[in-house]
């Protein structure tokens, strides 16, 4: 396994290093939502840190859906914001 | 020569382990499922940067030898057998990864179908096996996607699905079960508790313990119960500046009034003044009868309010002071997983797992251990695990000593927990933290308000819960069951409702439609 993962969050490319969750990574970088609630758009970040919670929602690789606190990152992932409900895209 | 049932056991933290370790020494054939890519529940976490997760040889934690072990695969829903124990529908691959039906939608906890996408047409590079049948367990691939075969989405556009996650989804018998899943941070309501930056103490602990990650620069802690400390102290190991350490009730000391619980969580005792003297050193102040009963900022966290309480955690006037801080960890004790128990006919009584002195439920074939028994900390869980693991072996035909030394670690460490749980109440008062708009159901977004609305028109269960949607979002329930029972006083059979869980982890469509 390589030292370093390259992945990219909303477009732009970072890297993150294996075994990360993809909330610590988000965390990391400085961010603290990147999620808006179904009804009134309100932010949302990590919240119980294991799973439990469903507040840290994200999109990978065009799945929504994915909690971050629980998501390892993988080599190549596009993480990006979710938005409300989400369809895949 | 007759073939003994194997031991199956779901969690791989304290009880899991140790119950995973009793059963192979007692001479069982033992398959251990854990959700994480590593054992060792919340408390045994390790540093899980750096290094490859292969299983069983990361970390402090380790799995006994000879137990087949299913790392990140979570049991998603389960059934009873007739026979006695259940069946168990499982999910392995990266967490809220796609199945065979890749961008199928995801089934809602309430039962609609999400809206579904149809299938695509690539198939995943390794899909999950068809025909599995009962104790069959996934190949070796199958369950992680090879990095090399992934597209990258240099451009930042989304990458194509099909090549997202592998996720397999089987289904094992398990006649004789050890369910030691645990249990999650309890957290009060008050404004601006749904700010981002605002999390539960075992989140900021979790980050800090197995991602070397701070949670923010400038943290409060606050809540109630012993696990405060470590959490400031982890807190401060990321590199944290930890503001302050509210204790909503008495001072940890509180448990020396009680000499049988003191006496018995002796070692635990040297731990906290370990805390205490390592908080101590770099001055953060611990306050006692104070809370947190406002956080402020725009987006995120920017502040927080805190105020003195009286002896029933009401906030005292005039005794409110604004603090900055970009961090608020919230811990009220904790609240156990019980849906795993529940689905599989466990009984239970008080909010736990009711258990006799073998850990065994009232379902067949079924026994518990750890937390959803009764919250007492790694100790106690590991010996109820050996306790659980043991009985368990015994249940699978197995001739086995009675765990003598694990039953006394049981009675000393329940006598502890229920000294520690006297002296940590949750006080009444804390229904006057949340305003009308303050939300209680942060999923369904219900404020205080609509609650209200929803038990004038809808009294009683299941109508007040469809009324007011709380707990029907995605974590259903989880985390505001007990509080939304305790603001509209609910009858204890209506708090129930909250526990009651089919599906443990939703999970896709897609992954349905391959579960066979
Ligand atoms: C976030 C958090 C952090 C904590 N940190 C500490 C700490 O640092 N120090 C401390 O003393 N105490 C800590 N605690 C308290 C902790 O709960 C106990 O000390 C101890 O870990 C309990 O052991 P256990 O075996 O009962 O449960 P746990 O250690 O919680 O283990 C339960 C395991 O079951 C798994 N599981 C649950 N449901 C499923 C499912 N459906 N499918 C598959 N697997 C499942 C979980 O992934 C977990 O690995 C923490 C609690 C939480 C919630
Ligand atoms: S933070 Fe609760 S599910 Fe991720």
């Amino acid at each position: 396994m390589s030292e370093y993962l390259t992945v990219t969050v909303d477009g732009e490319r970072v890297t993150a290093v294996p075994g990360q969750t993809v909330a610590a990574l988000l965390i990391g970088l400085g961010r603290r939502s990147w999620r808006t609630t179904r009804g009134e758009g309100r932010p949302r970040g990590i919240f119980c840190g294991i799973g439990v919670c469903f507040d840290c929602l994200v999109v990978v690789n065009g799945e929504p859906d994915v909690r971050a606190c629980r998501r390892r990152v993988a080599d190549g992932d596009a993480i990006r914001v979710q938005h409300g409900a989400q369809t895949p895209s | 020569m007759t073939v003994h049932p194997p031991v199956t056991v779901v969690g791989a933290g304290p009880a899991g382990l140790a119950a995973a370790s009793a059963a192979t020494a007692a001479g069982a054939r033992v398959r251990l499922i854990d959700a994480e890519p590593s054992p060792g529940g919340q408390y045994l976490r390790g540093d899980a940067l750096g290094r490859a997760y292969d299983g069983a040889k990361v970390h402090g934690a380790r799995v006994p030898d000879g137990v087949d072990y299913l790392p990140d695969t979570e049991v998603w829903a389960l059934e009873p057998l007739p026979g006695g124990g259940a069946r168990l529908h499982l999910r392995t691959g990266p967490a809220d990864g796609s199945g065979g039906a890749v961008g199928a939608g995801r089934a809602d906890p309430v039962g609609r179908p999400g809206p579904s996408t149809g299938r695509t047409t690539g198939e995943p590079d390794a899909a999950p096996p068809s025909g599995t049948t009962a104790d069959d367990r996934p190949g070796p691939m199958g369950v992680r996607s090879a990095p090399s075969t992934r597209p990258r989405a240099d451009d930042g556009r989304a990458a194509p699905l099909e090549a997202t996650s592998t996720v397999a989804v089987h289904t094992v018998d398990a006649p004789v079960l050890v369910l030691a899943t645990g249990a999650h941070d309890r957290v009060l309501p008050f404004p601006g508790w749904d700010l981002p930056g605002v999390v539960t103490a075992g989140a900021a602990q979790a980050l800090a313990k197995s991602q070397r990650t701070a949670i923010g620069h400038n943290a409060v802690v606050a809540g109630t119960g012993p696990f405060l400390l470590p959490v400031a102290r982890s807190l401060h190991g990321v590199g944290a500046r930890v503001a302050a350490v509210l204790e909503a009730g008495a001072p940890v000391s509180g448990w020396l009034g009680d000499p049988g619980g003191a006496a018995a969580g002796l070692g635990k005792l040297g731990e906290l003044a370990g805390h205490t003297a390592a908080l101590a050193r770099r001055r953060v102040p611990y306050r006692t009868r104070t809370a947190v009963i406002e956080a402020h900022g725009d987006g995120a966290l920017e502040a927080v309010t805190t105020a003195r309480l009286d002896p029933r955690w009401r906030p005292l006037p005039g005794t409110e002071r604004t603090i900055a801080a970009d961090a608020l960890c919230l811990g009220f004790g904790f609240t156990p997983r019980l849906e795993a128990a529940i689905a599989a006919g466990c009984a239970t009584s008080g909010g736990f797992v009711r258990v006799d002195a073998a850990q065994a439920t009232s379902a067949r074939g079924v026994f518990a251990a750890g937390e959803p028994t009764g919250i007492g900390g790694a100790a106690l869980a590991a010996a109820e695990g050996e306790v659980a693991g043991t009985a368990a072996a015994r249940a699978a035909g197995h001739p086995v000593a009675p765990p003598l030394g694990a039953l006394r670690r049981v009675r000393t460490g329940r006598r502890f927990a229920a000294g520690l749980a006297a002296a940590h109440p949750i006080g009444p008062g804390w229904k006057e933290w949340p305003r009308d708009d303050t939300l209680v159901c942060r999923c369904e977004e219900v404020a205080l308000r609509d609650l209200h609305a929803a038990a004038r028109s809808a009294p009683g269960g299941r109508a007040f819960r469809l009324a007011s949607r709380a707990g029907l979002g995605l974590c259903q329930g989880r985390v505001c069951g007990r509080n939304t029972a305790e603001l509209i006083g609910l009858t204890d059979e209506d708090a129930r409702r909250f526990d009651r869980r089919p599906i443990a982890v939703p999970i896709r469509l897609g992954d349905l439609a391959d579960d066979t």
